[in-house]
């Protein structure tokens, strides 16, 4: 007995991790299985095409991430009966578990689907845009920007309220100065991402002085806040992320056309009628506010911005608007999934979401990766 | 001050003069330097003036003479003889090493993955070592440099391994796209591991994040020796490839037409990259920027042959590395800052005015 109480857990734990592993494999075969058909549409004068297989990918997705977010309210380190937690949830404002579940875990699992869904759309637009999978906003340096005032605040021991503003303005501001650093009678693709690294290098730099130079109790508040973490997400940050989404997806989507134009190659784009440099500015634009959106939430989440939108790629293609729903689901999907993970997995010590998303996505993405390898 | 003042102005106006010339080279064709042996030459002068710097400055005020009689006719009442000879020499040395295998390392990697973003870091090489020397403290609190080195080099080695050996599976063997891809999961995966350790544990932190900022200072010499004859051994061979990495950068098809065997080639570099990136993480710690932007900016100097980026990388990477650590020990007197920090502040700049300023050729 006493045995068998240290060890269930664990097997649990394991067993559930297993469980999510293989599913994920399974949907995946089966997204293959999917005929890629398609269907064109003409109303009034809006006309585009669908494609089947995208179409099934979204709702496959979003299925999963409402079981997922069942699974979120339900476990946790106090445990609640799932029709009690879902009435809590839509309705029963009342009840035992109010506090529990809408003010705890029912906003930071909104918040950890919303970042999401920012952090990958971003990288998706950055990776088409410039054309090297290595490349996302945490590479060129928009997270970095974020973190060194937002570090600054953290070390210096200023006002913790500020933080968010501070991330927010930081990644804006570098953003800003590695596209006017990267100016030249336009802004190429290379340039920009070797100015980024360079932008990225020197705020690291700064970064890594704080680090050494301020006592440890508030270097390691600040290292906290750099592995990113969804620990008191509230109902503000989600107002705050369904507002900016809600401007900058659409345009992000209506985007897309230009993107695919301008990813004919710089001559041929122009030679289409395209104005380059305007929608390469709208798009890096909207992208870094994506970034800089999420950042000022959840800190600087390494990794979905890069592995998610690769994912979505080796699944669905290169980018559409469909694509790019795709992707922002599939990164709401698995940081909430990552963040879920990171809750429970140690329990009950809490690891930021960031490190999951590495230790799990990494993996996955392999997984992927050696399959599309093999389909070639 | 006023040797501070100076350097600084050294600094600042070297790649403004280096900008101003390209540009002016940049409306003719071909590289910049077209006369190896004047390049040469200067190079070496450059290398031989910069340790010569290494030994006068640092916090304690030394004269030329002190200096030189440190090393040549030395006298261990002297405190000034004693300081030159028994710190600043050996990190002088430490920083030779590992400038050059850095930007050496660099420039291979640039070459075999063919992407303007290769660099050591990317082969999973610090993440590696900062997975190995964090995982060391936190479980069996080692904390001694001689400790350390082992550590690194063997995280490193083994993290790059690690990336080789994934980015082999499929068809195609380890084609360059697929390299950059694993290292920049395994650089994830392992980072993952080292953050959790990192702010779970407040002594593992502290003991571990003057070693993450990287640095030359008082590292454990004796058992950096001993890597000596790898990273010479490494850097010859290093040196030896430009010829196959110039055939290998005309494009995989017109490589394999003209007989070479790609495989072997990537095969080869790899475990040269490995062992150079090995040594000088153990060394210095992860040091960024070094084997990104030299192989850049030898690249926009000298043209695209490998065989002459990569012995003015041999060179050139000593040069930032150890002014990089001069600076840091004048700039914070008596304090120091990191040689990390440093080359990042000092060379992200110099980048960007490159990118900004000249041609940067494709790799």
């Amino acid at each position: 007995m006493h045995y068998l109480a240290i060890t269930t857990p664990t097997l649990q734990r394991s067993l559930t991790v297993l469980v999510a592993i293989l599913i994920t494999v399974i949907s995946v075969r089966l997204a293959d299985k999917i005929r890629s058909r398609s269907y064109t549409f003409r109303w009034y004068k809006v006309s585009g095409r669908i494609q089947l297989k995208i179409v099934w990918l979204v709702a496959g997705t979003l299925v999963a991430i409402i079981v997922l977010l069942g699974t979120g309210l339900i476990v946790g380190d106090y445990p609640i009966p799932a029709s009690r937690a879902i009435a809590t949830a839509l309705w029963d404002r009342n009840g035992e578990y109010d506090f529990i579940i809408n003010s705890l875990r029912f906003p930071r699992i909104v918040v950890a689907i919303l970042a999401g869904m920012c952090f990958a759309s971003s990288g998706l637009i950055f990776q088409s845009l410039i054309n090297n999978p290595l490349v996302s906003p945490d590479i060129i340096g928009i997270n970095t920007g974020a973190a060194v005032l937002a570090v600054a605040i953290l070390a210096a021991g200023g006002n913790i309220g500020y933080l968010p503003w501070a991330a927010f303005l930081g990644a804006l501001l570098t953003a800003g100065l590695i596209y006017l650093l990267s100016w030249k009678r336009g802004v190429s693709a290379t340039r920009l991402v070797l100015v980024g690294i360079g932008v990225n290098s020197l705020l690291g730099a700064v970064i890594t002085f704080i680090t050494v130079k301020y006592p440890i109790e508030r270097v390691i508040a600040a290292a906290r806040w750099q592995a990113g973490t969804l620990f008191g997400a509230s109902w503000g940050d989600v107002r705050t992320l369904l507002i900016g989404l809600f401007v900058l997806l659409p345009s992000a989507f209506f985007l897309t056309n230009r993107l695919r134009i301008l990813q004919l190659g710089d001559e041929t784009a122009i030679t289409v009628g395209s104005r380059i440099e305007r929608d390469r500015l709208a798009l890096l634009a909207v992208a870094s506010l994506l970034a800089a959106l999420a950042v000022s939430v959840v800190g600087p989440l390494g990794f979905v911005a890069l592995i998610v939108p690769q994912a979505a790629r080796l699944l669905a293609g290169s980018i559409t608007g469909g694509v790019l729903i795709f992707t922002a689901l599939l990164g709401g999907f698995f940081l909430l999934g990552a963040d879920l993970i990171a809750q429970r997995l140690f329990a009950p010590v809490m690891l930021p979401a960031g490190v999951i998303t590495a230790t799990f996505g990494g993996p996955y993405f392999l997984y992927l990766l050696a399959r599309y390898n093999r389909a070639n | 001050m006023v040797t501070i003042v100076l350097m600084f102005g050294a600094i600042t106006i070297a790649p403004i003069l280096a900008g101003v010339l390209s540009k002016r080279r940049e409306k003719e064709t071909g590289p910049f330097i077209t006369n190896h042996v004047l390049g040469l030459t200067v190079s070496l002068g450059l290398v031989i003036g910069i340790i010569l710097v290494s030994l006068r400055y640092g916090s304690l005020h030394t004269s030329w003479e002190t200096a030189w009689n440190a090393i040549f006719d030395y006298d261990s009442t002297d405190q000034g003889q004693i300081v030159v000879r028994e710190l600043r020499w050996p990190r002088t040395v430490l920083g030779l090493a590992a400038g050059s295998c850095l930007a050496v390392a660099g420039a291979l990697t640039q070459g075999i993955t063919r992407n303007p973003l290769g660099a050591p870091g990317i082969l999973g090489v610090n993440a590696g070592a900062a997975f190995a020397i964090v995982t060391a403290i936190y479980v069996a609190d080692i904390v001694t440099p001689e400790g350390y080195v082992w550590f690194a080099f063997f995280g490193a080695a083994g993290a790059s391994i690690l990336v080789y050996l994934i980015a082999q599976f499929g068809s195609g063997g380890a084609t360059p796209v697929k390299l950059a891809l694993a290292g920049v999961v395994i650089t994830a995966l392992l980072g993952g591991w080292t953050t959790s350790l990192l702010i779970l544990d407040l002594e593992t932190l502290d003991e571990a994040r003057f070693w993450l900022a990287g640095s030359i200072a008082s590292r454990g010499t004796d058992e950096i020796i001993v890597l000596f004859p790898v990273i010479i051994l490494g850097l010859i061979i290093g040196l030896a490839l430009g010829r196959q990495i110039n055939i290998l950068s005309l494009g995989e098809d017109i490589a394999l037409s003209l007989g070479q065997r790609i495989g072997l080639v990537r095969m080869g570099t790899g475990l040269i990259i490995i062992l150079l990136c090995g040594s000088a993480v153990a060394i210095a710690g992860p040091v960024a920027f070094v084997g990104l932007a030299i192989p850049h900016m030898v690249r926009s100097l000298v043209g695209p042959d490998y065989r002459w980026i990569l012995i003015y990388c041999l060179f050139l990477g000593p040069c930032l590395l150890l002014g990089a650590d001069v600076i840091g020990r004048l700039i914070v007197r008596p304090d120091e800052l990191q040689v990390g920090i440093v080359t990042a502040a000092v060379g992200a700049p110099f980048l960007i005015y490159l990118v900004r300023f000249t041609k940067l050729s494709d790799v």
